[in-house]
């Protein structure tokens, strides 16, 4: 009883919170005026008509396309690789940094060589989102399955388990906490990947809508755009943080 | 040296032999991706000529100022979430899906606020790095070990000197990760935004390299960036490393 009325006042502290960066908002934009920055409510009735706009609705369905695409690619090799770098040790040792490096470069500097290899094409843009989801769930794939525990694996050879059963029925289970938070962030990364490939050299996409925006000084559309991407990123974030949170709160109890 | 670290050498080398030998019988077309030796050339003959180095230094600079304000305004924020846990619970939702949100969606917004230059940049790098920041001190803070607060108390230290003398030092290694992870995303942000969109830089470079088809340019330019980087967050991580041992101790 006590932690439920706890959790909503948590919940009434963060509304508050979100009232008090509307109101800075509205009054940022009655002080730039709306040539600037428009107001929280005139950003919400633009939306409204935007989303009833064919080319918003090509555009949007470009963007979605690509970035399904670009996840399904990023989330299956990049388990694929975590789970062969963290079953073999030896393999592990020799990828683990050249990943984490990779990770590490602003990976916008490949953009270029993308598109020479794949050409203005879906498959460029799909290509470039995907590459920033793969490391961060081979990563967090491989550290979670190093920890499952090597009780597991004597079990798995003395039922003899082929490879695939033993990726399965163990290795899956076992790990799935970390997996699921690898597949959180790589979620996000491949998004951004994604938008960010629409902004630069794209003739299609959300981010290219961003991008005409701001070249014919259509502040209006802008900040629409910009809020329904945030809305969409946050509520998508916050789904799959409770799925992580849940996860890990469980494996805890099991143990 | 290990083994390990043996067949990652052996590896790598392999794999940029292997892209030479594509590139110069023709397996690889030489205006998609020229050979790593050509590269090579071409980034030396860029440094030797000097016509990028102006790029080269507003690119450095720019990744310093956002760096710079990312890390003093991160750090404050975390400092005060820290000191009033009301608020920092009503954030958390916000710090915990931050970076679901694409923050480079703001960049155009921030070219029609301030004007084609390099400020956009600066925002759109700072927008990315501050809140690593800001999570790494309050990572740093709540895992200050409890008997060191205990030891604070029982020497009727003052909050400023319990602060200073008790929970900086002990922080310091979450606050070193938030100061390199905070470099490294100013630099994405940056660079990402000369990309999209610029008129002077190393990123704007790369991308009119790429648009005039200059493809020999381009790779030169990219590898004189990647440098850059990799140097720059291979001197952190092993600083980095070393604050960590010491934590282990």
């Amino acid at each position: 009883m006590t932690s439920i009325r706890h959790s909503f006042f948590a919940m009434l502290d963060t509304v508050i919170l979100v009232v008090c960066g509307a109101l800075m908002w509205w009054g940022f934009a009655a002080m730039a005026g709306p040539h600037v920055l428009t107001g929280p409510i005139d950003t919400f009735r633009n939306l409204g008509q935007i989303t009833g706009d064919p080319e918003f609705l090509a555009n949007a369905w470009e963007t979605l396309r690509a970035f399904l695409l670009a996840l399904v690619i990023a989330w299956a090799s990049g388990l694929l690789i975590g789970i062969i770098i963290g079953a073999h040790r030896l393999t592990g040792k020799v990828v683990e940094p050249i990943l984490t490096g990779f990770y590490a470069i602003p990976k916008i500097t490949l953009y270029p060589i993308i598109l020479l290899l794949f050409g203005l094409s879906l498959s460029a843009r799909v290509a470039f989102g995907a590459i920033h989801g793969i490391v961060p769930v081979a990563l967090f794939t491989m550290a979670a399955v190093r920890d499952v525990r090597p009780i597991y694996f004597r079990a798995a050879q003395s039922l003899r388990l082929t490879p695939a059963a033993l990726v399965w029925h163990i290795i899956v289970p076992a790990s799935l906490p970390g997996i699921v938070s690898g597949l959180r962030i790589g979620f996000s990364l491949t998004l951004l990947g994604t938008l960010i490939g629409e902004m630069f050299a794209s003739q299609r996409g959300l981010g290219h809508m961003l991008i005409i925006a701001m070249e014919t000084d259509n502040v209006r559309l802008l900040i629409a755009l910009a809020l329904l991407l945030v809305m969409v990123a946050t509520i998508a974030g916050a789904v799959l943080l409770a799925i992580d949170r849940k996860l890990h709160r469980r494996s805890v109890k099991g143990q | 040296m290990s083994t390990a670290g043996t067949i990652r050498i052996v590896v790598l080398l392999t794999a940029v032999a292997g892209l030479e030998a594509a590139c110069r019988s023709g397996l690889i077309a030489p205006f998609s991706i020229v050979p790593p030796s050509a590269m090579l050339v071409s980034a030396f003959r860029i440094l030797a000529s000097g016509e990028y180095t102006a790029d080269i230094l507003a690119t450095l600079g720019t990744v310093a100022l956002a760096a710079v304000l990312s890390i003093a305004v991160g750090f404050a924020f975390g400092v005060i979430l820290y000191l009033f846990p009301r608020l920092k619970r009503a954030a958390d939702p916000f710090l915990a899906s931050y970076y679901a949100v694409p923050s480079f969606i703001f960049y155009p917004l921030f070219i029609v606020m301030f004007g084609l230059n390099r400020w956009p940049l600066v925002a759109v790098a700072f927008i990315f790095s501050c809140v690593a920041m800001t999570i790494a001190t309050i990572d740093g803070f709540l895992n200050v070990r409890p008997i060191l607060r205990k030891v604070a108390q029982s020497m009727h230290l003052s909050r400023s000197q319990m602060i200073r003398l008790i929970l900086l030092p002990a922080a310091l290694p979450y606050l070193f990760t938030g100061i390199k992870l905070a470099i490294a995303y100013a630099f994405i942000g940056v660079i990402a935004g000369e990309f999209i969109q610029a008129g002077s830089g190393l990123g704007y470079r790369i991308a009119f390299a790429y648009e005039s088809f200059q493809t020999g340019t381009m790779y030169g330019l990219l590898l004189i960036l990647l440098t850059c980087v990799v140097s720059v967050n291979t001197v952190l991580g092993v600083r980095e490393r070393r604050l960590y041992e010491r934590l282990n101790r």
